[in-house]
């Protein structure tokens, strides 16, 4: 630690365990601290030109501390957990699980620019802990009015074409036990609140 | 029969519905017997483990929990949606490989009077149980109208061969397990090389033009391979590049007119079952064009619409050179 002193940081800025942190919230064993910077995961990646880092560069902003950076980075939501780095990195690190640990991060410290994507991914969770079962149309139309309404009338013709093929129901189904799956859930947020 | 326990996954009553109606059609005769999971609820997609880790494992395992106190004499469960199959798969393993996400997890199921033991039920894909448990030798006897002639572009998609954490399929990138079946059932199957390339997810929903980039690079490539049609494993890449296919060539002001289908429903073809039972004229590419070419007659949708007018680029100018599929001024 004294090195850290040297360089003139302060030790008891959290920011200096953010890579274990990052590494602890993630299911499964990371890894993250193996990554050797190789790149092997942004030239295997369909959607990095979109990203503001690749994931290698956001591997490194996290070694580094560099919190807000990284928490808003645009890479996690761009990541469409195709898992080609996955299994291409020599050094086996659940780079996808990462993703999404990040992304939990940034909805937790409110760090997203773009609110479309954890938008997204809330009212889909939010529908599923209300019915047990995800309901599309529901999520559609909310989501749809709320961050896409000028894609709406070019989706019309499609949005009529479910509902005529019977791809889409109006009603949501409602599993049996919601009960106790609310008893579940509510007891798995107060276990991830108190780690 | 094969018995299994079975995770339909809530694609498979609405928007994969012809995947489900197929895979309940080619059952009897494969001799799968399917033991759904009584009141299971959604996986949570790839939306819930990015908002909470242990709710969203907790939310997985609920399924896992059931399926095991229903268990009689198998502990396989078959899951025919890939992300569905992911997420079940991902929470064994991860639970067992990290044992204090295991601990969390139970402490929450605790709380719904359910525990469930890392390890005790094997996760399996449908198309990997019918290759490997019933095999392609009682496939091709079930086989009374081959496909013979139709070039079939043979669709993973991602979830399934990857991470694959199990080891079950022949390779990460590029498996045969799909060319196999669809070559038992007659088919021309084409090398297709993004065979487990994305969709995009749910890139459609959130981030539309990266998600039509990946749509685009799919159908491209199955057309320069001159495919008639897609044949897919997954609901969420069914979706994807026929719902949006319309959107997509929009996007791109590009006119293609790629069908994709479920496997299951090839499967129930080439079995000489009913087209009527196997979710034909669902899809929003018409598949009939492809199929007239073997002479196989399915029912079409009704309200099928013309191919959207592609606006702008009205010009009568000197031709240029176009890449296939681009439309013709």
């Amino acid at each position: 630690m004294s090195d850290v002193v040297a360089q003139g940081l302060d030790p008891s800025n959290p920011n200096l365990r953010f890579l274990e942190e990052v590494s602890r919230r993630t299911a499964g064993v990371s890894r993250l601290e193996m990554c050797i910077q190789c790149g092997t995961c942004g030239g295997s990646c369909p959607s990095s030109a979109d990203m503001d880092h690749t994931p290698r560069m956001l591997f490194a902003m996290i070694r580094a501390g560099m919190r807000e950076e990284a928490l808003q980075s645009n890479t996690p939501w761009i990541c469409v957990s195709c898992y080609h780095c996955v299994v291409r990195c020599p050094q086996d690190v659940h780079i996808a699980d990462v993703m999404y640990t990040l992304k939990s991060m940034a909805i937790h410290a409110k760090l997203y620019r773009d609110s479309t994507p954890p938008h997204f991914s809330q009212t889909f969770v939010d529908m599923v802990e209300k019915y047990g079962r995800s309901y599309e149309f529901g999520l559609a139309t909310r989501h749809y009015l709320k961050h896409f309404p000028l894609r709406l009338p070019g989706m019309a013709p499609m949005g009529l074409g479910m509902l005529t093929r019977k791809r889409i129901e109006l009603k949501p189904r409602r599993i049996r036990g919601i009960q106790q799956l609310h008893a579940i859930l509510e007891r798995a947020k107060e276990v991830e609140e108190n780690e | 029969m094969s018995a299994y326990l079975y995770y339909p996954g809530c694609s498979m009553e609405a928007s994969a519905l012809a995947y489900h109606e197929s895979l309940m059609a080619i059952c009897e005769p494969l001799g799968l017997n399917l033991d759904e999971i009584e009141d299971w609820n959604c996986c949570g997609a790839t939306e819930y483990v990015g908002v909470s880790t242990t709710p969203a494992y907790a939310l997985i395992c609920r399924n896992l929990a059931l399926a095991k106190e229903q268990a009689k004499g198998t502990d396989t469960v078959v899951a025919p949606c890939s992300a569905c199959y992911l997420n079940l798969a991902k929470a064994n393993y991860y639970m067992r490989e990290r044992p204090s996400l295991g601990e969390k997890v139970n402490a929450a199921l605790a709380a719904g009077g359910l525990h469930y033991e890392p390890d005790s039920l094997i996760i399996r894909h449908l198309l990997d149980v019918i290759i490997n448990d019933i095999g392609l030798d009682t496939v091709k006897s079930k086989v009374v109208r081959p496909l013979t002639g139709l070039r079939v572009a043979p669709y993973l998609g991602c979830m399934v061969p990857r991470p694959d954490y199990q080891k079950r399929w022949s390779d990460h990138e590029h498996p045969n397990e799909l060319d196999r079946l669809l070559r038992a059932l007659g088919a021309q199957v084409i090398d297709f090389p993004l065979k487990t390339h994305c969709c995009g997810g749910h890139m459609t929903q959130i981030g539309p033009a990266t998600a039509f980039e990946l749509i685009r690079r799919l159908i491209a490539s199955a057309q320069q391979h001159q495919a008639d049609l897609m044949a897919t494993v997954c609901p969420m890449c069914q979706m994807n590049i026929d719902a949006y296919q319309a959107e997509t060539n929009r996007h791109f002001r590009t006119n293609y007119r790629m069908p994709i289908l479920f496997f299951t429903q090839l499967m129930g073809l080439a079995f000489g079952l009913d087209p009527k039972r196997l979710g034909f004229g669902r899809e929003f590419v018409n598949a009939q064009p492809a199929l007239s070419r073997i002479g196989v007659e399915v029912p079409t949708n009704e309200a099928e619409q013309k191919p959207p007018r592609i606006p702008g680029r009205r010009d009568k100018n000197l031709p240029m050179p176009r890449m296939p599929g681009e439309e013709e001024n």
